[in-house]
């Protein structure tokens, strides 16, 4: 056998690691002694932002993440809530943006696998998907080959594995043409008494590698990839990129599921960034203790692995688990029932620290917590960005008014972010598990939850994932309030009352003061509408280093926001269900245009300050929204956003099984177009059997309601008290528009 | 006994099983793909949807070696009920237990979308409780769905009557556009010569409850139990 040839360590190759001369001063004061080159990979992708959160802590630090309904905050592998009756769901949402803009299906794929594991690492299963997608121009045929590839990577993994994609969002703008955003959601059911953590407790117990062998796939994949800007070279980063087995996968859910109905598992974590490494390093801090691992005994896809690429792959769909000393045995026995690698590769020992063997020689020999615990918490310089106040500046009277409404919303419902995303989600397998009672194409997706025996219970949860990166570019801090209202609003649509959230933070490199400052202005602007909406943040994951060639992507917040309707069975859907109902108008309509898709698609201006938010008005309408579904009050609930009125007026004509139109009359107290296209948040377009009783009941709430019009006919018909309509269009050319979008700008490549 | 067979890679077989036991009252269990025998008692088999073994091979391929489907085989070739779903029907294409194979949607891509059927005949043990030309709503999800016979042996089985199920538009018209997979004579279910196996690439497991997708799925199903129980 060759001896280990490694190269010499140094600062020069710590630099290539993506340490700072500073991190590598830091690393030699701990370890007393140059680290070997298994050690500085090590250290490397510990401290790497993406492992880190080395910029983000002093923000992220400062979000809400308590509430009586949460089980477990931010920190572990995902966040629990608990849904009453001894049940609890578990979520997350995590980017895979770097590797999916490199090699699209594998990146996207093996985003949904690492998701799925961090929700069943917890002892859930995996029960709804939700994608928040963000690409350039659909026009580009780069971008349709990365949203086909995409597309094809979660369905080809999401459908196999048997987990329901119930919703997402999709959207196209110029600044994501160089950086894609992937970001991936999951759910899962728990018995709350049974939530799993990542804890290598009990001296002696045997650490245990479960699942797909390891290969040299991924290396560097969270510090190299996740944690660096792209440029014109990014391709050559693509054995980064690891490779997904959704086959695996799905087995390794049912074998862990199994295995967590029994009493063996002290604490399991899976493999996901850093692999082997972060994992042991994570369970051993949890716990207090330290781990000895045996390299040669890890189930190996390849010879010649050196202990350097042992610790640092990231191949996929690969657990590390403590369970109780003396019943390896049992352990064993499920996972070769189910055709699954099993290897004791270790033991937990006292002391707190990580000694890795590998072919007899010790190869790494260094404590625990500095690692894990002490990682760099950097205090980067935020400035405001001297742009921004010119971009916000936004005079209306020089906007010229829109001559031609009718034309104005056909050409919205054509556009590709505001378009059917159908051409998307029919690729998705939305009914697996049998308890999809809204699936995408709403407002909020509704989920039936079953107890683990099976058998359905009258609770649902309702899903949504929202962010509008357009009023995030204009104020980061608006914008991100709008985006936690938005999600919690468009959950409180079904009827369900919003818990809590998770956030997905994409933002540019947080070297620049610029992009520091949108970070923190966006986690402020975060934590105030949590806190107002009473929605904690208990999972969530940050991406920084989305630029290309210098160029920032957006600042994109993605919110996910759960919800609980208890019983199910009355929920409230988004389009009309039926001719003969009176149309409501929730909320107050506002002259603002700022930040709108109008002014973007018809004027050709991203400008003005995003429409305000008045979080208190929001929390009273989420209310007054349970109330009346629950009173059956409320028909169709369909909240108000991009494209404002019209827009929302027409989905609710056209996107229900049944096409019905609607007249509507609105108080022409502004420009026409304001009121037809103008996005002030905070509304709902609802249809009700008993106006005069939902008024009331708003009025109560303090919630401003006016009924406008009543469902009916073929057309939808929007007009002034008096005069000429300025919309009276057929249902059927607006759906047209609608389901076009999509499809007809693919079709033409 | 329903005996509802549990292939690694298999997803829709928790949903199958919950539709037999708790919506139809029948005793059912699952039955993992390594068992050599089928629990003694077994009346009737259905083989679920998913991606047996990942389908990395052709799907279903791998599924017809399992221990397991030696005794599916006799079961059926001593008449017992066969019903195979989605995955399921390509297991039993790829057994020879049915004719035909199942190949690619002719869009290339995955399909999950709700359709219309119009069921040609009232047979047991599968469509009694619909009469002829009804129609059912029921819905597809599968990539490689398009079921495919060649012509000679296509007007074979439709003169044997052997397509039982076909997708049609809500107002049960057979046409192209109605086809979501390009499926050879827009076949959605086949039986087999003597009748008593079926493949079928909707899922009717998906459409047991009235709000959850409708009920249409329990005229299949429920036949399927009339037929076992001596009601039909």
């Amino acid at each position: 056998m060759s001896p280990l040839r490694e190269p010499k360590v140094d600062l020069d190759l710590a630099r290539e690691h993506g340490l700072s001369d500073r991190e590598y001063q830091r690393i030699l004061e701990i370890l007393g002694r140059t680290p070997s080159f298994s050690e500085l990979g090590i250290f490397s992708v510990m401290w790497s932002e993406h492992c880190s959160y080395k910029s983000s802590k002093k923000y992220l630090k400062q979000l809400p993440s308590q509430g009586p309904q949460v089980l477990q905050g931010p920190g572990e592998n995902a966040g629990a809530v608990d849904i009453g009756d001894g049940l609890a769901v578990v979520f997350k949402i995590e980017s895979h943006n770097h590797p999916s803009f490199i090699e699209p299906v594998q990146g996207a794929a093996t985003g949904v696998g690492g998701i799925l594991r961090d929700i069943f690492t917890m002892g859930a299963r995996p029960i709804a998907s939700l994608d928040s997608l963000r690409f350039g121009p659909l026009e580009d045929p780069k971008q349709q080959y990365l949203l086909h590839g995409v597309v094809e990577g979660i369905g080809g993994y999401g459908n196999p594995v048997g987990v329901a994609t119930v919703g997402g969002e999709t959207c196209f703008h110029e600044c994501y043409r160089g950086n894609i955003l992937v970001n991936a959601f999951n759910l899962g059911v728990v018995e709350a008494d049974r939530i799993f953590r990542a804890s290598a407790a009990g001296v002696g117990n045997p650490v245990i590698y479960v699942g797909s062998k390891t290969g040299r796939d991924g290396i560097h994949g969270a510090s190299l990839l996740a944690s660096a800007e792209f440029d014109d070279r990014a391709e050559a980063k693509r054995p980064t990129v690891q490779v997904g087995d959704p086959f695996t996968e799905k087995c390794l859910i049912e074998a862990c599921l199994e295995l967590m109905r029994t009493d063996l598992v002290v604490g399991i974590q899976d493999m996901g960034a850093a692999g082997l490494t972060c994992s042991s390093f994570e369970m051993a801090s949890n716990a207090g203790t330290g781990i000895e691992l045996d390299l040669d005994r890890v189930p190996q896809r390849e010879t010649g692995m050196t202990p350097y690429e042992l610790l640092l792959s990231e191949s996929q769909e690969r657990m590390l688990l403590v369970a109780k000393a003396g019943r390896e045995d049992e352990v064993r026995e499920i996972f070769e029932r189910w055709d699954l690698d099993f290897a004791v590769v270790g033991r937990v020992t006292e002391g707190g620290r990580m000694h890795v063997r590998w072919h007899g020689k010790t190869v790494v020999d260094i404590p625990v917590d500095p690692v894990a615990k002490s990682s760099p918490e950097l205090d980067r310089p935020a400035a405001e960005s001297p742009a921004l106040r010119e971009r916000q500046k936004l005079d209306l009277a020089s906007v010229g008014p829109e001559e031609e409404p009718e034309a104005a919303l056909l050409a919205l419902l054509d556009s590709p972010n505001l378009g059917s995303k159908r051409w998307i989600y029919r690729q998705y397998d939305q009914l697996v598990q049998g308890n999809t009672v809204i699936g995408p194409g709403g407002d909020a997706a509704l989920v039936r939850i079953r107890r683990s025996d099976g058998e359905p219970t009258d609770k649902a949860v309702a899903l949504a994932v929202d962010c509008n990166s357009r009023f995030c570019w204009l104020d980061p801090r608006a914008g991100a309030i709008a985006a936690v209202a938005e999600a919690a609003r468009n959950v409180a649509c079904t009827g369900a009352r919003p818990l809590a959230l998770t956030n997905c933070l994409n933002f540019g490199n947080p070297e620049k003061p610029d992009i520091m400052w949108e970070f923190a202005e966006a986690t402020r602007g975060m934590g105030e509408a949590a806190r107002a909406l009473g929605t904690p943040v208990i999972s969530g994951n940050v991406s920084f280093y989305n630029e290309t060639s210098g160029r920032a992507i957006f600042p994109t917040p993605t919110i996910a926001v759960v919800g609980l309707l208890e019983p199910w069975q009355c929920h409230a859907v988004s389009a009309f269900p039926a001719a003969g109902l009176d149309v409501v108008l929730l909320g107050r309509t506002r002259e603002e245009l700022g930040g709108s898709a109008w002014l973007a698609l018809r004027r050709g201006l991203e400008a003005g300050l995003p429409p305000a938010v008045d979080l208190a008005h929001e929390k009273r309408l989420h209310g007054l929204l349970a109330a009346a579904v629950a009173r059956g009050l409320a028909q169709s609930c369909h909240d108000v956003s991009e494209g404002g009125l019209a827009v929302a007026l027409a989905e609710c004509c056209f996107t229900g099984r049944a096409q019905i139109g609607a007249s509507v009359e609105l108080a022409d107290r502004m420009r026409p177009d304001a009121l037809l296209f103008g996005e002030s948040t905070g509304r709902v377009i609802v249809a009700s059997s008993d106006s005069a009783g939902l008024l009331a009941v708003a009025a109560e709430q303090g919630v401003p309601a006016l009924r406008i019009g009543a469902t009916g006919g073929s057309r939808l018909r929007i007009s002034p008290p008096r005069g000429r309509a300025w919309i009276d269009c057929e249902i059927g050319l607006l759906r047209e528009s609608f389901e076009r979008a999509i499809p007809r700008r693919l079709e033409r490549a | 006994m329903f005996a509802v067979v549990q292939f690694p890679g298999s997803n829709d077989d928790r949903d199958l099983l919950f539709a037999m036991k708790s919506v139809l009252g029948c005793e059912s269990e699952l039955v993992w793909h390594k068992r050599a025998e089928l629990p003694a008692g077994t009346r009737a088999v259905l083989l679920p949807g998913g991606f047996s073994y990942g389908d990395y091979l052709r799907c279903g391929a791998m599924a017809r070696f399992s221990p397991v489907m030696a005794a599916v085989q006799r079961f059926a070739e001593a008449g017992g009920p066969l019903l195979g779903i989605c995955n399921g029907f390509q297991v039993l294409c790829e057994t020879g237990l049915l004719p035909g194979a199942l190949v690619r949607n002719e869009s290339l891509h995955f399909v999950c979308d709700s359709v219309h059927l119009r069921v040609e005949r009232s047979a047991r043990p599968f469509t009694t409780r619909v009469r002829s030309a009804a129609l059912l709503r029921i819905p597809i999800k599968h990539g490689e769905g398009a079921y495919y016979a060649p012509p000679e042996e296509f007007a074979r089985l439709e003169a044997r009557g052997q397509i039982l199920l076909r997708y049609c538009d809500a107002e049960g018209r057979v046409t192209p556009e109605a086809n979501p997979n390009g499926a050879v004579g827009s076949a959605a279910g086949v039986v087999s010569e003597r009748g008593n196996v079926m493949g079928l690439m909707p899922h009717p497991e998906h459409a047991v409850d009235a709000r959850i997708g409708g009920r249409d799925g329990l005229a299949i199903l429920g036949s399927l139990v009339d037929a076992v129980e001596g009601r039909a």
